[in-house]
C-alpha cells in the first residue's frame, strides 16, 4: 500500500481581475509536515490559504486531498481541515464560551472541553465576559482555543501570532509541534521566524515558487 | 448527551447565537419598528385625521410600512458576519450553509416580522381600520413577512460584500416584493370589505412555501460568491 501526502497541491494560480496573484504554486503537505509559507506583502499567502480553505477555487491548478480532488471529498474536507483566517469569526458581542459553543457547533467537535480550552488559552476568568471587552491579542486567542477542541487534521493558520505576547507563541509553537506528532499537518503564513524548523514555501509575486 | 443530528445542533446553535446577538443589540431591532408605528401615527395628521378615509387607506399604508421596516432590518441580515469573519466559517462547516442560512433567517423574522405582526392591531387602532379587517391583517402579515425575509436575504446575500449596497438591495429586491404587497394589501381590503380572504391568503401562503423553498439555496450560494470576491 502507497502512502498518500496529505494535500498535494499542483501549478495553483489565481488571478483576480485578470491580474495574476501568483502562479504556477505546486507544494505537498505529508502527515506531520508543518508548512509555513513566506513571502512578501501581496505575494498571495492569505489568497493561498483561503484557497487550501476552499473559500477561493484556484484560477488553474488543482487540489488533492488524500489522493482525490476537493470536488470530490469536499464535505469530508471540510470536517477534517480547521481555517483560522485574518479575521478570528469571534462575534465581540458574545462572550468568549459563547463564541465557542456556536464555532463548536457548526464544526462539531468536543463541545465539552471549552472550560479546558479557554484555561489553555489563559481566558478561563474572562469566559463569561463579552469579547467587546478583550483585548486584540486575548480576541485571538478566543478564536485559537479552538485549536485546543479541534480533531481536525489539517490546520490552515493564517497570521496566527498576530497580537499574541511571547509566551503564547512560545505555548502556539508547542501546541503545532505535537499536532504534528499525532499525525497531523499545519500550513501557517507568518513573518515571525519559528522555533519548529518547518517547510518552507516561498511565494513571489508574479513568480515561481520554490517548494 | 442525547443524540442530536449534526444539522440540527447546527442550526439551534445559529438561532441561539444570533438571538443572543439581537437581545444584547436591542436598540437596533427596535429602530424599524419604532418606524413603523411612527409612521403610523403621522399619518392622521399629515392626511386627515377623518376616521372614514383613514379607514380606506388603513391596509395598503400598513402594508407598504411593513414591507418597508422589514427592507429597512435586512440589508445588516449577514454583513456583521461577513466582516468578522463568522461567515467564512459558516461557509467552511461540514453542515451546508443553507441550514445555517436558513437559521438566520428564522431569526430575522422573529425579531423583524413577528413584532411587527404583534404591533399592527394597535395601528390597525390609530388609522380607524374596520373591526372585519384585523384577523386577515395579522394572519396575512404573518404569512407576508416570512416570505419577505426569505426574499431580503438573497438580496442580503448577493449585495454583502459591496461596499454601501443598501441601495442595490432595495433594487435587486423591490420587484420581489410586489406580488407580497399586492396579495397581502388585498386581503385585507377584501376582508373589509366583507369579501372571502381565502384566495388572498392563498397566494400569500403560496409565496411563502415557494420563497421556503428557493431562497436558503439561492442565498447560500450567493453568499459563497460574495466571499470568493
Amino acid at each position: 500500500m502507497t502512502i498518500r501526502p496529505l494535500l498535494e497541491c499542483s501549478r495553483l494560480s489565481f488571478e483576480r481581475d485578470d491580474w495574476p496573484v501568483f502562479a504556477g504554486v505546486s507544494f505537498v503537505v505529508e502527515e506531520g509536515d508543518i508548512l509555513q509559507i513566506t513571502g512578501a506583502n501581496g505575494a498571495g499567502k492569505t489568497t493561498l490559504l483561503r484557497m487550501l480553505s476552499t473559500t477561493l477555487s484556484p484560477s488553474e491548478g488543482r487540489i488533492l486531498w488524500q489522493g482525490r480532488p476537493l470536488s470530490e471529498c469536499l464535505a469530508e474536507y471540510r470536517s477534517d481541515c480547521l481555517y483560522l483566517g485574518h479575521q478570528p469569526g469571534v462575534k465581540t458581542a458574545l462572550t468568549p464560551r459563547e463564541n465557542l459553543h456556536w464555532l463548536l457547533a457548526v464544526h462539531p467537535r468536543h463541545a465539552d472541553r471549552i472550560d479546558h480550552a479557554l484555561s489553555q488559552v489563559g481566558l478561563f476568568r474572562h469566559a463569561d465576559s463579552p469579547c467587546g471587552s478583550l483585548s486584540a491579542g486575548q480576541l485571538r486567542r478566543v478564536a485559537l482555543a479552538r485549536l485546543y477542541l479541534s480533531e481536525a487534521r489539517l490546520w490552515i493558520l493564517d497570521e496566527p501570532f498576530t497580537a499574541i505576547d511571547r509566551a503564547g507563541v512560545g505555548e502556539l509553537e508547542t501546541l503545532m509541534d505535537n499536532h504534528a506528532a499525532r499525525g497531523g499537518a499545519v500550513v501557517v503564513t507568518t513573518h515571525q521566524p519559528l522555533t519548529l524548523s518547518p517547510k518552507q514555501l516561498d511565494l513571489e509575486p508574479y513568480g515561481r515558487c520554490i517548494a | 448527551m442525547a443524540a442530536v443530528s449534526p444539522e440540527r445542533s447546527a442550526f439551534s446553535a445559529i438561532v441561539i447565537r444570533d438571538l443572543t446577538l439581537a437581545f444584547r443589540h436591542r436598540g437596533e431591532i427596535a429602530n424599524p419598528l419604532i418606524f413603523f408605528v411612527m409612521v403610523a401615527t403621522l399619518i392622521p395628521l399629515g392626511v386627515t385625521p377623518e376616521a372614514r378615509q383613514l379607514a380606506e387607506i388603513a391596509p395598503g399604508i400598513i402594508w407598504v410600512m411593513a414591507l418597508l421596516a422589514t427592507l429597512l432590518s435586512t440589508e445588516t441580515l449577514f454583513l456583521s458576519d461577513f466582516r468578522d469573519g463568522s461567515l467564512e466559517q459558516m461557509a467552511l462547516s461540514s453542515e451546508s450553509l443553507w441550514v445555517l442560512v436558513l437559521a438566520k433567517i428564522l431569526v430575522h423574522w422573529l425579531i423583524s416580522g413577528l413584532p411587527l405582526t404583534l404591533l399592527s392591531p394597535l395601528l390597525g387602532v390609530m388609522l380607524s381600520l374596520p373591526a372585519e379587517g384585523f384577523l386577515t391583517m395579522v394572519a396575512s402579515l404573518a404569512l407576508g413577512t416570512a416570505a419577505l425575509s426569505l426574499i431580503g436575504a438573497i438580496g442580503a446575500a448577493l449585495t454583502v460584500a459591496i461596499p454601501r449596497g443598501g441601495l442595490l438591495l432595495s433594487l435587486i429586491v423591490m420587484p420581489l416584493y410586489m406580488p407580497v404587497l399586492i396579495f397581502g394589501a388585498s386581503a385585507v381590503q377584501q376582508a373589509v370589505d366583507g369579501m372571502a380572504v381565502g384566495g388572498a391568503l392563498a397566494v400569500l401562503g403560496a409565496l411563502l412555501a415557494f420563497s421556503l423553498l428557493i431562497s436558503p439555496f439561492a442565498a447560500a450560494g450567493a453568499l459563497r460568491v460574495s466571499l470568493h470576491g
